[in-house]
């Protein structure tokens, strides 16, 4: 929960209790009834955005870092497993300078478990060049600085040969499980999606907790003072950041087998405003805060579409009055009127 | 300050239940118009197609023939991905039988790809890609209005001919400029004529003053703007600027509407040369519906875009009609495709095995401000291409549903 | 005639003088941002809006009133600025004690609301607005045709960055404004009212986003996303420059300019990449940027 009285963008220390495992269970339970009831494909594009958000969540919420370039890691990944997917790996030879180095990999599309790995681990990477770089700088510049980079490669991907240019990579194959199980079925793609999110949702819900958690939040309330202490901010702050960066990769290679494509949208500013505002809503720094926002943001959108440029407004409304009177988001305001953290 | 924050909550809750809930409709003809109501083609697209589609159920008379047809519209925002979730659900949950228009390529193959796997029918007007009557063709899509094919055609062989036998390309760095490029420069070629270079620039770029230069340095008769949207009128706008046209060079815009001519002003659009599938101000036909659609849309004028959903929509519904049912998206093709088309906007014309429809495609040139009447009087004709020449010769397309 | 790298010196001096006209509106841009940062700390993200919003102004002026382009350049950093004064008292005065983040996110906020507006109101297709006639031609230099307005660009966005370049670091209320940027509370102390200049600050520093519009809109075309793409660009050169000082964001705003002219004669391909290229760089060498102070 976002403690207002100091102003910080950041939760509190939380103790694990009892009510978030009831809390989860009652997640958990609507997720599982929800597809025989709601459209599939919506709830799994919402499960994709809800994981992106807890990765972005990560980052801001516990180690006080806002990135405004949280696209690039998911649209990378997206391409990179859309890619693989479809067309699979070849690489004839590598050049570096003037030296060529024979390689001759040539390896069929991938299933799709591999291709989402594959895409989650480039994301990876890209998260350690681009938090080496952007931890250099705090606060805003950050903001701005992760800003520029997802630009970067959102001009890469626009001009690049392999990501299809404005089309995208479509007609991406959504093929079969470990080789057996059909993904093709909505409900059986569904539960497949539920157990990504789940793994990320738990993997984030446990590094909080744990001891690099709480050394995170101490460098995050106080860096100086962790640094003192003996622990090393940047070194911190970079394994959070490559870790929220991967998940958002994960996030985006899963979207991008579901929608059978992966296309500009994913890299592009927009969507990591977009993050911004499923996070800010659903309440910066709670544990369940970010999948509640993804799902309103995107039950919003649903709802919006026909509407054109209302989608902007509405969603720029969104984010002045949570910033003005709403700064715990939903999740958060719900903890303070059940008085538990959420 | 409380009372905000509980109301504001609530009212985020109500609005996540409803967006569980689904409609369910049936016998029901259902026309989705999937278009850009936010972004680059709003205006030659948008809330325009909407309304040419429904001025094209009304003139059906669809009630007195004892058919239910609702029209509804979404906003794609020009990405792939939003056009295909929306397209999937419309066909899923919503019950959509047709999808029409969807300006931006990379959408309109997308949606391509989702009707044919639901068996669903989709009518492009608004998109220009030739790939969707050639690689990535399909059995449940109609190619309607106008295609890169065709505007490279017209454009490159009606200047090639009067003489603008020098090229050089100034073209948006992504698939649509690149196939625009590469169709234009073999007309170009093919027909005598030379390219002295090409430029690619990024897409949506705010100065083009140094590809311009780069033009200017080349000496190239005709500047071909394989670009579209925003990027061919700013790229208009400074060439103006840069005395380019007063030098002696022309500007060749290979995708223009008029919507981007209004926007331009004939002051810097003159003498611009481009084809197009349709203009208002061609007979009394187009010009009554030009009225009807002005008045409904903010005063815009049609595009050849909303007359193509126009004529489109009327077609799909005479087959709806015919069969007397829309559940089978692929024999509503075939029975489109089988039927000569007619109507008011595009006369008569053929639809082709390939989803290719057939009609005469115009070349125009933009009037000089004083040869202009009134508004949106923008237009004057050079030349007529004649349907069989207006389009890719149907086995050069690589579609597979042409058979030998 | 000598080739260079097999480029003609024509084309050479062509683009760098194409690249300084691009850096004139880099640097009025981030010389608002500076301003703007100096005194609030806030990012403004609404500047790209607030650009465009100048441009707009600069068009209703002429289609509604009949006002040239010459009342537009007063006119409208005015009008804009005023709305930028609105904003700071109704919103952003609120957030000054919170985390600054909570600035960017609000700006951020009310660009999208902005551009949707103007966008539901006037399509995309842009609006055009003519050069005025006393700029209208242009002089072959012998190695390009230079427009007149686009050398009126240069000169303006020139002055306009020295004229407050000199107002901040030379005169009696830019020493005002300089203490309030390191002490609030003492300069409040002193009789200045601090609320009042931090509100005035805001309005100039949107005024300079929104004549930066104005100078646009006879080459761009007047569009609702005209802003939005720039003001990236625009942060990446805030980063290179550092905020800390204002002949600083100046200085690079010009340079980066001519560098991304430069790309555009030598690797066309990455010239929308270079500018956040270089911002890499420096940051690795000199994470607090070319003239910014380390923190």
């Amino acid at each position: 929960m976002v403690d207002v009285t100091s102003g910080r963008l950041t939760a509190p220390v939380v103790v694990v209790a009892r009510h978030q495992y009831i809390a989860f269970a009652v997640m958990m339970a609507f997720f599982v009834v929800a597809p025989f009831f709601v459209y599939p494909i919506f709830l799994m594009k919402a499960l994709c955005f809800a994981l992106f958000a807890c990765a972005f969540n990560l980052l801001i919420g516990y180690a006080g870092l806002l990135s405004f370039g949280h696209a690039m890691f998911m649209g990378s990944a997206s391409y990179a497993a859309a890619y693989v997917a479809k067309e699979g790996l070849s690489i004839e030879s590598l050049r570096i300078l003037s030296i060529t180095i024979p390689i001759h990999l040539h390896l069929p599309p991938f299933p799709p478990e591999l291709a989402i790995l594959f895409g989650t681990a480039c994301s990876g990477v890209l998260g350690i060049v681009a938090g080496k770089l952007a931890i250099k700088r705090q606060g805003i510049y950050f903001a701005m600085i992760t800003l520029a980079l997802a630009q970067m490669i959102y001009f890469f991907c626009l001009q690049a040969k392999f990501t299809g240019g404005e089309d995208g990579i479509q007609k991406v194959p959504r093929g079969h499980l470990f080789g057996t199980i059909d993904l093709g079925n909505d409900l059986t793609l569904y539960f497949f999606v539920l157990a990504v999110f789940l793994f990320g949702f738990l993997l984030i819900y446990r590094t909080i907790h744990s001891p690099f958690g709480q050394v995170l939040k101490a460098i995050r309330e106080n860096e100086p003072r962790a640094v003192s202490l003996g622990y090393r901010a940047d070194h911190y702050k970079l394994i959070a950041f490559v870790l929220s960066a991967t998940l958002a990769g994960l996030a985006g290679a899963t979207k991008a087998i579901v929608f059978q494509l992966a296309s500009l949208t994913d890299v592009n500013w927009p969507m990591s405003g977009e993050v911004v505002l499923m996070t800010l809503l659903g309440g910066l720094g709670t544990v369940f805060g970010p999948v509640a926002g993804a799902f309103i943001v995107i039950s919003l959108e649903n709802y919006l579409a026909q509407l054109g440029a209302w989608v902007t407004i509405v969603q720029g409304i969104i984010f002045v009055v949570c910033v003005l009177t709403f700064r715990r988001g939903v999740i958060g305001e719900l903890g303070r009127i059940l008085k538990k953290s959420l | 300050m409380k009372f905000t924050r509980i109301f504001t909550l609530a009212a985020v809750v109500a609005l996540c239940a409803g967006a569980a809930s689904a409609q369910n409709t049936d016998g029901v003809v259902k026309i989705g118009i999937l278009t850009d109501m936010s972004s680059l083609y709003t205006d030659l697209a948008g809330s325009g197609s909407v309304l040419a589609a429904r001025l094209a159920v009304e003139d059906f008379k669809a009630a007195e023939k004892g058919l239910k047809v609702e029209v509804i519209s979404a906003d794609h925002q020009n990405k792939p991905d939003v056009g295909s979730s929306v397209a999937r659900q419309w066909f899923d949950v919503d019950k959509v039988d047709v999808i029409v228009d969807t300006p931006n390529s990379g959408v309109a193959l997308a949606v391509n790809q989702v009707t044919k796997e639901k068996n669903k029918v989709f009518l492009v007007s608004g998109a220009a890609a030739s790939d969707l009557t050639g690689p990535q063709c399909s059995s449940n899509t109609i190619h309607w209005t106008y295609d890169t094919w065709a505007l490279a055609n017209g454009t490159g062989n009606a200047i090639v001919k009067t003489g603008g036998d020098s090229w050089f390309f100034l073209t948006a760095d992504y698939a649509f400029g690149l196939a625009l490029e590469r169709d234009t420069e073999a007309v170009v070629l093919k027909n005598g004529g030379k390219v002295l270079g090409k430029v690619r620039h990024p897409l949506n770029t705010a100065d083009f003053s140094s590809f311009l230069l780069q033009a200017q340095a080349s000496k190239a008769k005709i500047i071909g703007l394989a670009n579209a949207g925003g990027d061919t009128t700013n790229s208009i706008k400074q060439a103006a600027e840069f005395g380019i046209v007063k030098g002696g060079q022309s500007l060749a815009g290979l995708l223009v509407f008029l919507t981007d001519v209004h926007g331009l002003g004939l002051e810097t659009a003159q003498g611009l040369i481009m084809t197009e599938a349709w203009y208002w101000d061609m007979n009394d036909n187009n010009r009554a519906f030009a009225k009807r659609m002005a008045a409904g849309n903010k005063g815009i004028y049609p595009t050849m875009v909303h007359a193509g959903v126009y004529s489109a929509v009327t077609h799909y519904l005479k087959a709806v009609e015919a069969l007397k049912s829309d559940a089978d998206g692929s024999a509503v093709v075939a029975k489109m495709k089988a039927t000569p088309t007619d109507d008011p906007l595009f006369g008569k014309g053929t639809i082709r095995q390939d989803g290719r429809k057939i009609h005469d495609m115009y070349l125009f040139e933009v009037k000089k401000p004083s040869e202009s009447k009134g508004p949106w009087d923008y237009y004057k004709l050079r030349a007529t291409i004649p349907a069989d020449q207006a389009f890719r010769p149907v086995n050069a397309g690589n579609c597979p549903l042409v058979k030998g | 005639m000598i080739e260079l790298l097999g480029i003609s010196p024509q084309a050479l001096f062509g683009q760098l003088l194409i690249g300084l006209i691009n850096g004139s509106f880099y640097a009025i841009l981030s010389l608002g941002l500076a301003v703007i940062f100096g005194l609030l700390n806030i990012i403004n993200f609404t500047h790209g809006a607030q650009y465009m919003m100048g441009a707009f102004c600069a068009w209703f002026l002429l289609q509604y009133a009949g006002l040239s382009y010459w009342w537009a350049l007063i006119l409208a950093p005015l009008a804009v600025g005023i709305t930028g004064i609105v904003i700071e008292r109704l919103f952003l005065k609120q957030l000054y004690k919170l985390d600054h983040l909570y600035g960017l996110l609000l700006t951020f906020g009310i660009a999208l609301i902005v551009e949707g507006l103007f966008r539901n109101e006037f399509g995309s297709s842009g609006q055009p607005y003519r050069i005025p006639g006393e700029l209208t031609g242009g002089n072959n230099l012998g190695f390009m045709f230079l427009p007149n307005y686009r050398a009126w660009v240069v000169l303006a966005s020139l002055g306009v960055c020295l004229a407050t370049w000199y107002v901040i670091e030379r005169t009696k209320l830019g020493s005002y404004l300089r203490a309030a940027t390191e002490n609030p509370a003492l300069v409040q102390a002193f009789g200045v009212n601090v609320p009042r200049m931090i509100t005035l600050t805001y309005g100039f520093g949107v005024a300079l986003a929104a004549f930066a519009g104005v100078l646009a809109a006879p080459i761009y075309q007047v569009s609702p996303q005209m802003g939005s793409n720039l003001i990236i660009v625009v942060f990446a050169v805030v980063v290179i420059g550092g905020m800390g000082s204002i002949m600083g964001s100046i200085v690079t705003g010009f340079a980066l300019g001519v560098i991304e002219g430069l790309t555009k004669v030598f690797y066309p391909e990455a010239s929308n990449t270079v500018i956040f290229v270089i911002m890499a760089i420096v940051l690795l060498i000199k994470p607090a940027g070319l003239f910014g102070r380390a923190h």
